[in-house]
């Protein structure tokens, strides 16, 4: 099978988007969106409920489709046809905000479930794989159970690591502790660190600022479908050079 | 007011009758099979992006939905054989019945394919799967066990209608029953009995589906 | 197929009509004796409709058919072949009808009951005025749904002997051996009788559907 594989070239960027522009219809999701990713950065996105943050994201991998603009992940431009959307989608991983584990799977299954269908690992590989991550998030002792049986975090967890198994250069999270008690926050932001230490190119869409200070490379923040500011976080906190920047931050950090 | 019932041919017709519920089970289970087979091929295909295709499934659902089994089953009878196809009555109505319930599976399942949230279609796609393998491997079986009561409701539904199948004369208890009550007359006290079997059949029928229904959907949901 | 086969069809279509206008309206009135007698809160009364109920469900129509046009000669009565499959359809009526109304019924919420309790309501009242009406809005695409079923149905008095449309069907299509073309159009007829009512039954599903958010 020969396929577009991503280039490991590391002196290029892993993502650019240059003047991105989505529409749903007659409404205009994303304005002209440029952002460029080195590898290994972290990214946070942030921003008010509607601001295109989410629609940003899941244009990277062809969740939802732009009609503007181009997308290179890789170095690969990330087309409408089905071969590069395919190969971008093997090497992005993403984690949802309500988890999306497969409910008559365990989760083994479902860490396994990819890399055997879409990447041709043998059982035996796939499984090797998925306990080794399933260990890494912490999760190994529930590896039979299935979804149902988890709480939240957990199964937060295992949906990072079932996105981990894919091998991916990329990940993509979109608000992952949204959904989840309070109490449960911290167990995958936990994960989401320890990612990151371990130097994966991350792009957040996250509410959680502790998080953005103590592990993105930069903040960005969008309103109304377009880049309002970027920032490293200690100047981006400190510092909002725009008025909407200044209200969202009074409004997420006076409530937690 | 001077009848006595009279159940002597009954009780000497019990073998035939008993193997005659086979022929029975036969045509429900085979026609069960082919319903299922049509139902999820028919939700695939009215999911076509053609829209032809998409028209010609709610075509067929409604033209099968909206007439009677017995119309359809004449209406094959008759229809195969111009078409080159000489089946055995009892085929014929396997495949009847099939083309009946399958109309009604691929509404039914194509309700439970709409209750799967699309995150979970979403997430296959994130993976790299395809739209096919999503479809196989991650939306059906949770689709089938959110409408798996309406399905088999409808498979017991088909198994009652297998007794029109004696219309054209396939092998089944409804046509045997008929055979002994014009051999002795004594219509009441077969049919009577005969009525009971079917209420066992359809009991049967419905241990069957929760004991599948317990295998194969075992798996917990919040 | 000429136009005096096509005529006999026709008075065969008005027979099926006939015949399903007839077990509509008398296995409602027994369909809804059913329902009340199902959720009446006495206990013998409800386990002996939740038996016939699931009798009539449980059997093949084609045999309640038989047994009653066998069973009601039986004890003395003689009847024509369209007395017999009306009772019949009606009884077979009552029962699907009575189930679906028993789930109507139910799925009015108690407090609709209790609230009328409190207003010192008396049964009849409490049933006419309070949970019925609520119940029957809740039970119309089901019960338009049955009805459907039911005209497709009479068509199994043509085993039994009755010339609606399937067997005046059946009767022209042995004299001009033409079966393909006559129950394309005896399909079709039944076709033009069920199809709006499916249609709207589906549209008054949506419609409450969207109205329940």
């Amino acid at each position: 099978m020969t396929q577009a594989a991503i280039r490991t070239d590391s002196s290029e960027p892993m993502i650019t988007m240059t003047g991105v522009g989505k529409w749903y219809g007659a409404f205009q999701a994303l304005h002209n969106v440029d952002i460029t990713v080195s590898r290994g950065e972290k990214i946070v996105l942030c921003g008010p409920s509607g601001s295109g943050k989410s629609t940003l994201i899941r244009c990277i991998n062809h969740l939802e489709a732009y009609q503007e603009g181009e997308i290179h992940v890789g170095g690969m431009l990330l087309g409408h046809q089905a071969k590069t959307i395919d190969a971008v989608r093997r090497e992005v991983g993403m984690v949802f905000q309500q988890f999306n584990l497969f409910p008559h799977l365990t989760v083994l299954q479902n860490c396994m479930l990819a890399p055997v269908k879409a990447l041709g690992l043998s059982k035996a590989e796939a499984e090797q794989r998925a306990r080794h991550l399933l260990e890494r998030v912490k999760i190994s002792e529930q590896a039979e159970k299935y979804p149902a049986q988890l709480s939240g975090g957990q199964q937060q967890r295992v949906a990072i690591a079932r996105a981990l198994c894919m091998r991916p250069k990329v990940m993509l999270f979109d608000e992952p502790t949204s959904a989840l008690d309070p109490e449960m926050v911290k167990e995958v932001l936990d994960t989401m660190i320890a990612l990151a230490d371990e130097g994966m190119t991350m792009i957040c869409v996250t509410h959680e600022m502790g998080f953005a200070r103590q592990v993105a490379d930069r903040v960005i923040f969008m309103a109304s479908g377009s880049i309002v500011e970027e920032a490293p976080p200690a100047e981006f906190f400190s510092n909002p050079q725009h008025e909407r920047t200044r209200k969202f931050l009074g409004e997420i950090l006076g409530r937690h | 007011m001077n009848y006595t019932l009279d159940f002597t041919p009954v009780i000497d017709g019990l073998p035939d009758l008993l193997a005659a519920c086979f022929g029975t089970f036969t045509l429900a289970i085979f026609g069960m099979l082919l319903a299922t087979v049509i139902g999820i091929g028919g939700v695939v295909l009215r999911q076509s992006p053609l829209k032809p295709v998409r028209w010609a499934v709610i075509g067929f659902v409604e033209i099968i939905r909206n007439t009677p089994f017995l119309v359809q089953i004449f209406f094959i009878y008759f229809a195969l054989p111009l078409a080159g196809i000489r089946l055995d009555p009892t085929p014929t109505a396997i495949i009847a019945l099939g083309i009946n319930g399958g109309a009604y599976a691929i509404e039914i399942i194509r309700g439970g394919v709409q209750s799967i949230p699309k995150g979970q279609m979403e997430a296959g796609l994130a993976l790299g799967l395809h739209k096919a393998q999503v479809f196989r491997l991650i939306i059906l079986k949770p689709a089938l066990r959110a409408i798996y009561p309406s399905l088999t409701s409808q498979f017991v539904l088909l198994t009652l209608s297998t007794s029109i199948a004696s219309a054209i004369s396939a092998y089944e208890l409804t046509s045997v029953s008929q055979r002994i009550e014009s051999d002795s007359f004594r219509s009441f006290e077969v049919y009577f009995t005969v009525t009971a079997f079917y209420l066992v059949i359809s009991w049967v029928m419905m241990r069957i589906f929760a004991l599948f229904s317990a295998r194969y959907f075992s798996y917990p949901v919040k | 197929m000429g136009r005096d086969e096509f005529l006999f069809l026709l008075i065969g279509l008005k027979w099926t009509v006939a015949l399903s206008i007839v077990a509509f309206i008398c296995g409602g009135i027994a369909g809804l004796a059913v329902a009340l007698a199902r959720t009446s809160g006495i206990a013998a009364l409800e386990r002996i409709t939740a038996a016939y109920i699931a009798v009539f469900q449980g059997t093949p129509l084609l045999m309640q058919l038989f047994v009653v046009y066998y069973g009601l000669a039986l004890i003395g009565i003689r009847m024509d072949a369209w007395a017999a499959v009306s009772v019949g359809l009606t009884l077979h009526a009552s029962a699907y009808l009575g189930e679906i109304w028993r789930g109507s019924i139910e799925a009015v919420p108690r407090g609709q009951t209790e609230a009328a309790k409190a207003l010192a309501l008396r049964y009849i009242s409490r049933m006419k005025d309070v949970v019925l009406p609520q119940a029957i809005r809740i039970s119309l695409p089901a019960t338009i749904g049955f009805l459907v079923q039911l005209i497709k149905g009479t068509s199994l008095a043509s085993i039994v002997g009755f010339t609606e449309l399937t067997r005046a069907g059946n009767i022209i299509s042995n004299q001009i051996f033409q079966p393909i073309t006559v129950f394309g159009i005896v399909g079709v007829l039944y076709f033009l009788m069920c199809c709006p009512l499916t249609i709207y039954g589906a549209h008054l599903e949506r419609k409450f559907a969207t109205s329940a958010h």
